[in-house]
Formats: structure tokens, sequence, C-alpha cells
């Protein structure tokens, strides 16, 4: 352990890889220094954890009614957080729930920052009227109120966990094609790309294979910052029923039918929108750790 | 000179960026896979019936076509007429836009009041408790799903305290005579019962908007506590600030007057930036609260699969949005010296 340590501390790398892994290791000890990074880390890993054994720690099955058991309250005996309106475990739907949402944050991830990329690397590489009309066409989807948009895209596309992704993917693109495009004017001139290009390559290899690797630590700090917001969403589509569809344990969902119940069964809609928190919460305080990591000038003090 | 070509640009790109909303919206409407001719006659119409409202609809044209009249109409202010309820979108939107704008702005108004203190406290003492304490509540802002806050707020303070007045706008009691009782000039219960001299209504009807309001407040207060923080730690790093000090300037004075002035300038942008994001965070607190505003409008429709009035009520909120980014472009230029 100690050997590793000092490996990764070496003030003269031998290798590129050390000395990246050195920086990693730095960054890593300054996270570590910030508590409310660290907590965040950890709700993560909760999340990450629970499912990935939701059937272990489940300790009903998530869309198994029983009426006669109906809107028990929490730390009812075999219930700890009591049964929702047709009698169903409400902690076993809300670690089901969980898998539900990883899917969500998984896909937007991935889709989101993709659709960015392209446009962002294309208009910045080409630049000219390519750049003026992607652009353009950031601005136009930047200036629609996001959640509004899904709202439009969902009820045309119809219900359903698929549907929703994608509305969201399509309006959370434009921040990351405005930060690829960045990332890419700052790397457009340089040397290595002219290299690259007197050796004959194409524009589309110079810019998946040069371009876009250089864009990706910024893209992929903006995922994490957007998480959170990614979560909220999902939620707010659930809740508006236009998200994942009964009997799946979504947690928007499992609000939107606490509803009715609020004021006599308050946990009905209660516990699943803890759950909803905690987690963006949890993504909130790691995207902040990092950010205060990854600004250069917060840094230097 | 300068300005006027800076104000002229601004001008152009709220055009391009207008059509290019409409267009969005446009694309929207012509992709849902309900038949909006069936929608308007039935299951049951004949063939020349259904080719008739499809001549009616002006769906026969080609897309581009299509596509133009959409757009005059639009700047007309005729955004469609509700399949549910068979009245004009525009008329309905007007109709509940007050309600919306109403409780964005009591929801900037409190945002700014605690927002901006909390700020600067955390930033003229920065690692303090108190910092922490700012950062931690911000994030919680961030953090909640605003239906479960206007729920949980409902719950506790209506269901359990009894603080405050439940979902809609005012009683039930009083609810049935404002209609006759009280003229609607401007369609914002606080300022016509106000001008009506209702004051019963009025305390009634703040009753009524004080949470929804304050729970707005303070996911905007989330975000302007976050930037006030972090414009004021760097105005205060700056040299004029340390030669007030030294002058012997008392400190309140270097921080809210000195300071603060600068500050200002990047504050008007968030704040701008922070009532546009309530406008559409309101889509969600208004559909708990059962508040009669732009939000249950869409969010209705929506239900019954009323495109148009979905559509025209995204447009209408696509307009405010453009519309405040501008006025805050505006803003910044007027306040900023450096920007004329």
């Amino acid at each position: 352990m100690t050997t590793l340590t000092q490996w990764l501390r070496d003030p003269n790398p031998t290798s590129r890889r050390q000395a990246k892994l050195g920086q990693l290791w730095l960054g890593w000890l300054r996270l570590k220094r910030n508590p409310l990074a660290m907590a965040g880390l950890v709700i993560i890993g909760l999340l990450l954890v629970i499912a990935a054994f939701a059937p272990v720690l489940a300790t009903h099955d998530p869309i198994a009614q029983n009426l006669q058991n109906r809107l028990q309250p929490p730390l009812t005996p075999g219930h700890w957080l009591g049964t929702d309106d047709f009698g169903r475990d409400i902690w076993s739907r809300i670690v089901y729930g969980s898998r539900i949402t990883l899917y969500i944050i998984a896909l937007v991830a991935v889709t989101a920052p993709l659709i960015g990329l392209m446009v962002g690397t294309v208009a910045g590489y080409f630049g000219g009227w390519v750049d003026a009309v992607l652009m353009r066409l950031t601005d136009i989807f930047l200036a629609f109120p996001r959640l509004i948009l899904a709202l439009a895209l969902v009820a045309v596309l119809g219900p359903g966990i698929e549907n929703a992704v994608l509305a969201i993917a399509l309006t959370a693109w434009p921040p990351y094609a405005r930060v690829a495009r960045a990332e890419t004017l700052t790397v457009r001139n340089s040397d290595y790309i002219a290299a690259v290009r007197l050796q004959g390559a194409g524009a589309g290899r110079i810019i998946w294979g040069h371009i876009v690797p250089m864009c990706l630590p910024s893209v992929i700090i903006r995922v994490t910052l957007d998480m959170a917001g990614v979560i909220l969403i999902a939620a707010g589509l659930g809740f508006l029923g236009l998200g994942a569809q009964p009997p799946l344990s979504e947690w928007g969902l499992m609000i939107s039918a606490g509803r009715k119940y609020l004021f006599e069964q308050w946990w009905v809609a209660t516990m699943p929108g803890l759950a909803i928190f905690i987690v963006s919460l949890g993504f909130n305080l790691l995207g902040d750790g990092l950010r205060d990591v990854l600004d250069p000038r917060s840094a230097a003090k | 000179m300068a300005r006027l070509r800076g104000l002229g640009g601004a001008a152009f790109s709220l055009a391009v960026t207008l059509l290019g909303l409409l267009f969005v919206t446009f694309i929207i409407s012509r992709v849902v896979p309900i038949d909006p001719v069936i929608a308007i006659v039935g299951e049951r119409a004949s063939e020349a019936q259904i080719e008739a409202a499809r001549v009616a609809l002006g769906l026969d044209k080609p897309l581009w076509q299509q596509f133009f009249i959409f757009v005059g109409n639009a700047l007309q202010g005729d955004l469609g007429t509700s399949i549910r309820t068979g009245e004009p979108v525009i008329q309905a939107v007007a109709r509940a836009f007050p309600a919306t704008l109403e409780l964005a702005t009591l929801a900037t108004i409190l945002g700014v009041i605690a927002g901006v203190p909390a700020g600067v406290l955390a930033a003229t003492r920065p690692g303090s408790l108190a910092d922490h304490f700012v950062r931690l509540v911000g994030l919680m802002g961030y953090s909640m799903p605003v239906f479960w806050l206007g729920l949980i707020g409902l719950l506790l303070f209506y269901g359990v305290l009894g603080w405050v007045g439940g979902p809609g706008r005012l009683d039930a009691a009083f609810d049935m005579f404002y209609e006759f009782e009280v003229t609607p000039y401007t369609g914002m219960i606080l300022i016509d019962t106000a001008l009506a001299g209702r004051w019963d209504m009025f305390v009634n009807a703040i009753s009524h908007i004080i949470l929804p309001a304050g729970l707005l407040g303070y996911v905007s207060m989330a975000y302007i506590s976050r930037m006030t923080r972090s414009f004021m730690m760097n105005e205060l790093g700056q040299e004029y600030i340390t030669t007030a000090r030294v002058k012997g300037m008392p400190e309140w004075r270097v921080i809210w007057v000195h300071a603060m002035r600068n500050v200002m300038v990047p504050l008007i942008t968030v704040i701008a930036l922070s009532y546009a994001y309530l406008l559409e965070g309101s889509v969600l607190t208004e559909t708990i609260f059962a508040w009669p505003g732009l939000g249950s409008y869409i969010t209705d429709a929506l239900l019954v699969n009323d495109m148009p009035a979905v559509l025209g009520g995204t447009v209408v909120v696509g307009v405010a949005f453009v519309v405040l980014n501008l006025v805050s472009d505006l803003l910044y230029r007027l306040v900023d010296p450096r920007a004329r």
C-alpha cells in the first residue's frame, strides 16, 4: 500500500500514465477532505448497492397486492415503512424503484452527452455557417424551459420510461453542446490536429478520434452536476403519470399515488419523496465537491 | 451607437429564437399520433366529412405552407382551439397567466429577500459554520422535488398546524362571491382584492398564496444565495475593497454599498433567470395547490390529450422565458457602465 502511494506521489513520474494517475490521486485527496462531497459519494454508493441487491434487501414482492393489509402505518411488524393503498410494502417498492431511477439516469447520461458532443464538436470543428446554424439550434433548445418541453414531447410520444428518457435527453443536450464546442475551439488549431490532417485523416476521424477525447473530461463533470436535475425531472414526469406506468414502483409515480391519502396516511407520499431527495442530494453534494476540486481557482487557495 | 447595434442584434436573435420556438412546437404538433381530424369529427364520420375537416384545418396543404400559416396565426395571437373546451387557447392562457405570474413574482421577491443576505453572510465568513449552513440549505433546495415539497408543506402547515389556507386561491366561502364582488383588473388576486377594498379577501388570499410562494421562494433562494456568495467572494478579493477598509470605512458600508454595487450587475441576470425557472417550476407546484395558473392549464390538458392547449401553453411559457432573458440582458446594460 505504501509503495503504491509512493508511486502515485512520485514528483518525477516516469510515464504519462503515472503522471495522470498521480494527478487523479491528488484530486481524490482533496475531495476526501470535503466531508459534504464524501457524504454524497456514500449516498451514491448506497444507491448502487441497494439497486444491485434489491432482491435480497426487499422484504416483499414490490408489486404483489395484499388488500387486507392496505395503508398500514410505518413500523408495522414486517413493513417498517408501512404499506400503500394496495397493501404493497413501501420499503420493497422503494428498493426496487432505485433500479428504475438508475436505469433512467444511466440512459440519459449516455444519450444526452452523445448528442451534445456530436453537435458541439461538429460546430466547433467546421466553424462558419455550420457553427452558426448548430449553435442557433442549441440556443433555441436552451430557450425552452426544460420541464415544459419534456412534458410536450412525452405527451406526443406517449407515456413510458423510454419515452421519458428520450424527452429528457432531447432537453438536456444543449449545455453539453456548448461545453464541447468551447473545448473544440481551443484544440482545433493545435499542431497535433494539423499533423493528423496532413497524414490524410478525414473530418470524421479527426473529430471522433482526436477531438472528442479532449472534450470528455469537462463533459463528464457536467454529467455529474446534471444528474440531480435529471432525477427531479424524471420524478416530475412520473408524478404527472407521463413516465413509468403502474404497477412499476417509480418514485415519482409512488408519490402521486400517495397524494390521495396525504392527510390521513402521510407516509405513502412522504417515503418515496425522501428517497428522491436523498439521492438527488447525493449527486448535488458530490458534484459540488468535484467542482471545487477541479476548479483551478479554488485549488490555488 | 454601439448600444443601438447591440439592441438590434438582441432583437434579431430574439426573432430567430421565437421562430425556432414555433418551429419546434409545430414539428411536435405534426407528429402527434392522435389524428386532429378524428378528434374533431369523431370516429364515425364519413370519408367526405373527414376530408372536409382536413381542408378546413388546412391539413391538405404542403407542410411548409402549414408552417407559415401556423406562424402567421401565432403572430396574430391565434394559438389554435382547445379540443376539450372549444375555447381559443389564447383566451384560456390569458386568463391563467396572471395567476402564475403572481405566484412566481411573490416567490422571487421572497427568494431575493432571503437569498441575498444569506449569500453575503456566507461570503463574508467563508469556511465558518454559517457558510456551511447556507451551502447545505442551498443544496437541499436544489435537491427537493418541488411537487413533493408542496405536498409535505401542505401536510405540515395546512393539515397538521393549520397555519395557512389550503389549496386554491381563496376559502370556498370567499370563492363563491369573488366573481361578483371583485373586478378582475389584473387577474392577480392580491392586487384585485386590494383595489376593490376587500381587505378580508385580501388577507384570506395571502393565507393561500404564502405557502406555494414560500416553497418556490425557497427553491429560488437556494440558487440566489449560492450565486450571491460566489459574486461577493469575488468582489471582496478586489483591491478597491482593501482601499476602502484601509481608509477606515465601516465594514457594513464596504460590503453593502461598495461591493454590493458591483455584485448587483451579475446578480440581476441570476434573478431574472431564477424568475424564468419559477415560471416553469410553478407547473408542478400549481397542480399540488390547485392554483388556476398556466401550469394547471397545461397539465389538465395533458391528461385528456388536448394537444393544442398543451402546445399553446408551451409556446407562451417559452416566450415568457425568452423575454425574461432579453430583459435581464437589457438591465445588465443599464446597470453596468462597461456594457454600454
